[in-house]
């Protein structure tokens, strides 16, 4: 019971962690691999809250949700990934672009 | 005929026609305009079809290969998912027509699998009975749209796409998270079950929290909007429409959906917090909009200050029930047709003149008038004038506040419409006067036009069938929230 306390509060730590990252790191790529911590942080809360029943065989539904949730989390940091790769192409630099438009 | 139309599953075709419309669209480039046209126009019959048999036979339920709930996965719709999907077919109609006259070649091709895919996303989006499904479609629709607010390319929608996509993505870690919590609690995904078994508990304020906060975070409810006005400005006309009309709608409508039927015996407290961001809402986003020098800008801000009232209206129905969600129904709907249709004049004007710097606008009601008039009559359904569309939801929620003393609200929503009518007439005004410099105009396509002002006709006509509507919007009573129905 606490080693499973243990994993949803690392699962919760890893998702604070990535939240901080997120918000204070400017390049993309960090804010990329941020988002991807979090995601880790909730896969791992779903695993260990699967075994709340206490039986011998645990809960099949979250197991069944993490593996979707790592398909689309492959398909956004893809995604993620090319858009950083074109802006910094485009831009010659991977972050937000810190002005926005109504400046001009 | 009449038993095939009761019939027929509506919902998985709603499903399936676009998924494999936007595939085949991929792999047959050379055919995609006229293979995408045909794909949305077979979707917005599907919708009537879906409409036609939730009248007769009441709500649809339809059991994924035979399995049912808990295990399997549900397609469900009642009254307040077809006004999501009628809304859906409606715009997506129009936009589909303007783009087909709207992009080269090279961009068409991209643009055609990637609207098809959103399409998909939105529907199944709308068709969904459990939260874990909805984190799916959820996912699906931020990914196409994404993609759909880089199409321009540059800098500039590179750099508003990546920030959308960061920002979408950090919103459904936050709902993932709460069902997680949900799903711990109650052992279940399904939204039918958990309402009936949710209790007050730490976890469950916690998922309320996460979950509320991550949807306020994709519907751009301030101060959560940074992400939505260069992203949508930034885009191309018809994919400004899609995301302004139908993609922010669709996360409010999950967040409604779940303040409705989960989290509706323990919001004390909460709803108060939504209206007063709601509120905020209305002023910061209307007077940003005044600011604005760039038409696209304006009509982004415009968006801001239009979630506002949606969120207005929590407050109030979570007090009073259905007068306030009935007027919410009618301003989604009334907002979705005369946004779609501001961004498209905006597209068309950007195609005439060059540019979109309202200054400079230079008598397009003379050279112009069709798109003129578009933009005119969206506007009155955005200030909430009768008889339009946006009168009826606004009046509706008016009439709740005012019942219920809760003059703040009143007040704030009429500020809003003022605001509303003085950013539109700032750019009707340009539109009469002759600029400085005069540009070379470039020749509008008339189907660009006239889709433009039929969508702004259709949210003021909406005002004319307030009764119709909102007898289709009562299927399944969505709105009977627990304290009131049972």
């Amino acid at each position: 019971m606490t080693a499973i306390h243990l994993y949803a509060l690392a699962g919760v730590g890893l998702f604070t962690l990535g939240l901080h990252a997120l918000i204070v790191h400017a390049h993309l790529l960090r804010k990329i691999l941020a988002v991807n911590v979090m995601g880790s942080g909730v896969f791992l809360l779903l695993v260990a809250l699967a075994r709340r029943t206490g039986e011998a065989i645990p809960d099949a539904v979250p197991q069944a949700m993490v593996l979707t949730g790592i398909v689309v989390a492959i398909a956004a940091t893809a995604l993620a990934l090319t858009l950083m790769l074109q802006l910094a192409a485009e831009t010659g630099h991977a972050t937000l672009p810190e002005d926005q438009r109504e400046s001009d | 005929m009449a038993t095939l139309v009761a019939t027929m599953p509506w919902g998985v075709m709603l499903i399936l026609l676009p998924l494999a419309g936007g595939l085949v669209c991929f792999l047959l480039p050379g055919m995609a305009r006229l293979l995408g046209l045909l794909t949305v126009f077979a979707a917005a019959l599907s919708v009537a079809g879906l409409g036609w048999q939730l009248h007769e036979v009441g709500v649809y339920r339809h059991l994924l290969g035979g399995w049912g709930a808990p295990l399997g996965i549900e397609l469900h719709a009642d009254g307040l998912s077809l006004l999501m999907l009628a809304a859906t077919a409606l715009v997506g109609s129009a936009v589909s027509v303007y783009a087909t006259a709207y992009f080269e070649r090279e961009q068409a091709v991209r643009f055609w699998p990637l609207w098809l895919f959103l399409l998909a996303a939105l529907n199944a989006l709308f068709l969904s009975a459990d939260i874990f499904n909805l984190y799916v479609t959820l996912e699906m629709m931020g990914l196409a749209a994404v993609a759909l607010a880089a199409l321009a390319g540059g800098g500039d929608a590179l750099g508003s796409a990546m920030r959308y996509l960061l920002a979408t993505l950090l919103g459904s870690l936050f709902y993932l998270l709460g069902v997680a919590l949900l799903y711990h609690g109650f052992g279940s995904v399904d939204i039918a079950t958990l309402a009936a078994r949710v209790t007050p508990s730490p976890a469950v304020w916690a998922a309320l929290g996460l979950i509320t906060a991550g949807l306020a975070l994709k519907t751009a409810l301030f101060p959560l909007h940074f992400w939505l006005p260069p992203a949508h400005a930034a885009a191309p006309a018809p994919v400004s429409a899609l995301l302004s009309a139908l993609v922010v709608k669709a996360s409010f409508y999950i967040l409604l959906r779940l303040w409705l039927e989960v989290f509706a015996d323990l919001a004390t407290g909460v709803e108060t917090l939504l209206g007063v961001l709601g509120a905020l809402a209305v002023l910061w986003g209307s007077v940003q909009a005044l600011r604005q020098s760039r038409l696209k800008l304006l009509i982004a801000y415009s968006t801001v200050a239009q979630i506002g009232y949606l969120f207005l209206a929590f407050p109030l129905g979570m007090a009073a029930g259905v007068a306030a969600w009935n007027g919410l129904a009618f301003l989604v709907l009334s907002h979705a047709l005369a946004k779609a249709a501001m961004f498209l004049a905006a597209g068309n004007l950007l195609r005439f003149g060059g540019h979109d710097r309202i200054a400079d606008l230079d008598r397009v009601v003379q050279r112009l008038p069709l798109t003129a008039a578009a933009f005119a009559v969206a506007g009155v359904s955005i200030m909430g004038l009768p008889p339009s569309g946006g009168f009826i939801g606004k009046w509706l929620l008016l009439e709740a506040a005012l019942t219920q003393g809760r003059w703040d609200l009143a007040a704030i929503m009429v500020l809003g419409g003022l605001l509303a009518a003085g950013y539109v007439f700032k750019v009707l005004g340009h539109a009469f006067t002759q600029a400085p410099v005069a540009h070379e105009p470039r020749v509008v396509p008339a189907s660009m036009e006239w889709t433009a002002l039929l969508l702004a006709l259709a949210a003021l006509l909406l005002g004319f069938f307030a009764a119709p509507i909102l007898s289709l919007i009562g299927i399944g009573d969505a709105f009977d929230t627990p304290e009131i129905g049972s």
